[in-house]
């Protein structure tokens, strides 16, 4: 492990940007093999007070990490910059190259996020993609780096920093606008679900069962809410479904119905909540007609599916995949801000109208 | 899958419509030679980290054939020490117990015909427990030898085909020792399965970056117009390992350099190196590319082998310091072996577009250092306006590809070192795979073993390709097998291969390992 840091009270991003450049200058006269990583800039706007948890999930991301990462902790009466900088790698013992990362910390107050761009822009990797997240919603921020960002990453499913699910669709529905990428968290903690549905209806056991699907029920953590909006979303937007509100229902369940573009009985959808101890779904249960239901529920190594079709005995069994959680979850959230996902658009927009 | 099926696809379920992992159908994969080397190493860890990742269908299942009398429970306890110790990322417990309760295994010898009575009937219990027929995939990780008995076997038990389900063979290299075995092997395989149902491993062919060369050649408008005889002036390509042959003397007194690593691995490379763009990226389009440019490769006459081939074997040197023993003194070599341990070929492609041009390539056990690249050097600039001996440092400009052992490009360039004078000296501008995308590629087997469950042949290797690759190799066994009284030339163990290597380049040097 090879590591260098810096740092400087009430300095600059132009001295920022200079140490950065020194410290890869020595690690790289230090040891040739060692070479910075060029795959994207990730700046991360934090309050100060949650700076020990945001580091945390930064740590935790896993394979998929950023090249230079830049947090930015705002306290609401600081008036000067301090920075912090450091390069780290490990030194390949197969005899190939090392790579680099660099690690950026910015201390500023509320008075610099609504230009906070000017202090950004110099420490970025200029020919990089940029990414933003503000897992606090520090809006004003995000705005001013909108023209320097390529992708946001947002969590529609945060309930502490959207007033309700409408706002938080709408929020990434008015970035989306906006001419950049939108990576949304909530959307990432439907990957299995939606891959394991596509999958079961792409089996010729079950060809023709999707037209006849009569009832879609959710189970999701009680933040959650979103995340089950957007694979409803999903289903709705790729099977031509119209959704309709949602209204409330016992015990804190919502549900909501939606009609099929091309005529016929409509679809009935639940959402409820459950006591989970991770964000994300717990469970959906799609039912047909002539007595099929497919369920999966969320077990330790994946998925417990169980079908039941007209005429045979129900089945279970297991479908494979080891949790991401939610340091993983953020780690595919900044994988993804390398690809294009243009199924997520038409889920937001149908995710809305059940919100609506 | 094609893209007409994939669009089919669409149409009945819109589901997978923009999916980034497209779903696959439930499958039962049953690995003849379960308890061997392949099976343990890659495929058995492989499938284990499909199924970490969330990638195998809904339904897998396994059983593991092999010579071994063994309960389901032995099997799978030697599957989980197997994965536990090669798989690439340590076992989730809970997705491993879950894979192994759907691990069973059969014994029985290849040829014996109530083997695969076993097998249909595990098959058709497995059918039966799920509801619905699993697509088959049978994968010979076995000896050579046993490919034709094992697809006969199967096709004259009836498994060569399953009623609502795909079967797919998957065969390891080598494919065949020769023009003439590897004939015999594809007839007696495609006597039973259609040539859509044969997977043909190359494992090269799963790596990222040997994908990332067609990514390289057809994605960049940079390359092509410099891709041809008017710009490039010789390839080579360079497979130097570092270690000798461990304790594979048996397999590899019987094999050697050219068949264990030119004609599969390196001509595939010079295949996609070379080959005219494909008109879309799928299977028959690509390998219909391959082929042309290997049929483009004039095999040599017997007598001609002597200037265009070299061949060598590793004497007794230093190897990182330490001394290291002469292939002849290996244990379970034979003290007069002729087998080489290094080869340095000329070919030429007889079309337009490469006429001309020098493709050299090397490969070599026990050499400097572990090394797999393709540098292509391009012609001298015509006219050279720095005059004086500064000039000299004018060199042609290099595209280097890099598999191993970083995955990585590099361009050299002339460039003016600062000063007051016009000094040009070559440096290079890179890109490092593990820099620009700092995730971690999966294993090739992973890559391969899902477009086998998903019917993807893009990466595996076509009969006729397989018939192309020894065409060009045959003459070369042939004139060394006549051979049996010159001596054969010796390279230090640690050096960059034996001096008579350099004599195939026309002046030119190789490339500094």
């Amino acid at each position: 492990m090879s590591e260098a840091r810096w740092s400087e009270s009430d300095t600059s991003p132009e001295r920022i940007d200079a140490a950065l450049r020194e410290l890869l200058r020595e690690r790289h006269a230090e040891n040739e093999t060692l070479v910075p990583a060029r795959v994207l800039n990730l700046v991360v706007i934090a309050d100060r007070e949650w700076r020990g948890e945001v580091v945390n999930r930064l740590e935790r991301v896993g394979r998929y990490h950023p090249s230079r990462t830049i947090l930015c902790t705002v306290e609401d009466n600081r008036r000067t910059i301090d920075g912090y900088a450091t390069v780290s790698g490990d030194v390949s013992s197969g005899g190939g190259v090392g790579v680099l990362r660099e690690s950026v910390e910015i201390s500023l107050g509320a008075m610099h996020t609504g230009r906070i761009d000017t202090i950004i822009d110099p420490i970025l990797i200029p020919e990089l993609p940029t990414v933003v997240w503000s897992p606090h919603s520090q809006d004003d921020a995000v705005e001013a780096l909108l023209a320097l960002a390529d992708v946001i990453l947002i969590d529609t499913d945060d309930p502490v920093y959207f007033d309700g699910p409408g706002a938080a669709l709408a929020r990434a529905a008015d970035l989306l606008e906006s001419d950049v990428d939108v990576v949304d968290l909530a959307w990432l903690r439907t990957i299995a679900w939606r891959e394991r549905l596509a999958g079961s209806f792409a089996d010729p056991s079950r060809a023709g069962l999707l037209d006849g699907l009569r009832r879609i029920y959710i189970r999701h953590h009680d933040a959650s809410i979103v995340s089950a909006l957007l694979l409803t979303g999903w289903l709705a937007s790729r099977l031509g479904w119209v959704p309709s509100s949602l209204e409330p229902a016992a015990g804190g369940a919502r549900q909501a119905t939606a009609s099929r573009a091309g005529g016929g009985p409509s679809i009935g959808i639940e959402f409820n909540p459950v006591a989970q101890s991770v964000r994300g779904l717990s469970g959906v249960t799609v039912t047909g007609s002539s007595g099929f239901s497919l369920s999966f529920e969320r077990a330790p190594g994946g998925l417990i599916a169980r079908e039941q079709k007209a005429g045979s005995k129900p089945r279970e069994w297991q479908l494979f995949g080891a949790s991401r959680g939610e340091a993983g979850i953020l780690g595919e959230g900044v994988r993804q801000a390398l690809i294009r996902d243009h199924i997520y658009g038409p889920a937001l927009q149908a995710a809305r109208s059940f919100s609506q | 899958m094609s893209a007409i099926d994939i669009d089919a696809e669409v149409d009945t379920n819109p589901l997978v419509t923009g999916l980034e992992r497209q779903p696959v159908r439930s499958t039962a994969v049953v690995i003849f030679g379960a308890m061997g080397d392949l099976a343990s190493r890659k495929l058995l860890p492989g499938i284990y980290n499909l199924a970490h990742e969330g990638a195998l269908p809904e339904r897998t299942a396994l059983i593991g054939v092999s010579r071994s009398s063994m309960t389901d429970e032995a099997f799978r306890a030697h599957a989980r020490e197997s994965i536990d110790r090669f798989s690439r990322r340590r076992p989730d417990p809970d997705v491993l117990d879950g894979l192994l309760a759907n691990f069973s295994y059969v014994s029985g010898t290849f040829d014996e015909e109530a083997l695969y009575k076993k097998l249909d009937d595990a098959l058709g219990a497995l059918d039966e427990g799920v509801g619905t027929p699993l697509n088959r995939i049978f994968y010979l990780s076995t000896a050579p030898e046993f490919f034709p008995v094992i697809a006969s076997r199967l096709g004259e038990a009836g498994l060569n085909v399953a009623d609502d389900a795909e079967v797919r063979v998957v065969i390891e290299k080598p494919i065949g020792y020769d023009l003439a075995s590897a004939r015999a092997q594809n007839v007696a395989v495609l006597e039973y399965f259609a040539e859509s149902q044969v997977f043909r491993i190359d494992h090269y062919l799963g790596k990222e970056t040997v994908q990332n060369l067609m990514a390289l050649r057809f994605a960049n408008a940079l390359f092509e117009p410099v891709w041809n005889r008017n710009f490039i002036d010789n390839v080579q390509i360079t497979a130097a390992e570092d270690i000798g042959i461990g304790t594979r003397a048996g397999y590899y007194e019987g094999a050697g350099a050219l068949r264990d690593l030119v004609q599969n691995h390196m001509l595939q490379l010079l295949a996609l190196l070379a080959m005219e763009p494909p008109t879309a990226f799928e299977a028959n389009r690509l390998r219909d590319e391959k082929v042309k440019v290997l049929e483009a490769i004039a095999p040599p006459a017997l007598d001609e082998v002597a200037d265009m081939a070299v061949r060598a074997q590793y004497a007794a040197g230093v190897v990182s310091g330490a001394e290291s023993v002469g292939y002849r003194e290996e244990p379970g070599v034979a003290e007069d072996s002729r087998t080489e341990t290094y080869v340095a070929l000329q070919l030429f492609i007889n079309n337009w577009r490469w006429a001309g041009v020098p493709f050299y390539l090397r490969t070599g056990k026990r050499m400097t250092r572990k090394l797999t690249e393709i540098a292509v050097t391009l012609r001298p600039v015509p006219h050279i306006a720095f005059q004086g001996p500064d000039s000299e440092e004018v060199q042609p400009n290099q595209i280097i590809l890099t598999l191993q052992p970083d995955e990585a490009v590099s361009v050299s360039l002339g460039a003016k070192v600062p000063g007051t004078k016009m000094q040009i000296r070559p440096v290079n501008m890179e890109f490092h795979y593990g820099t620009s995308f700092l995730s971690e590629s999966p294993e090739a087997y992973e890559r391969l073993i899902l477009d086998v469950m998903r019917g993807d042949a893009t990466l595996f290797t076509r009969n006729d390709e397989v018939e192309a690759l020894w065409r060009i190799i045959d003459p070369i066994l042939a004139a060394w097998a006549q051979d049996t009284e010159s001596p054969i030339p010796q390279y230090p163990a640690g050096s960059a291969g034996p001096i008579e290597a350099t004599e195939l380049l026309d002046g030119r040097s190789w490339r500094r390992l």
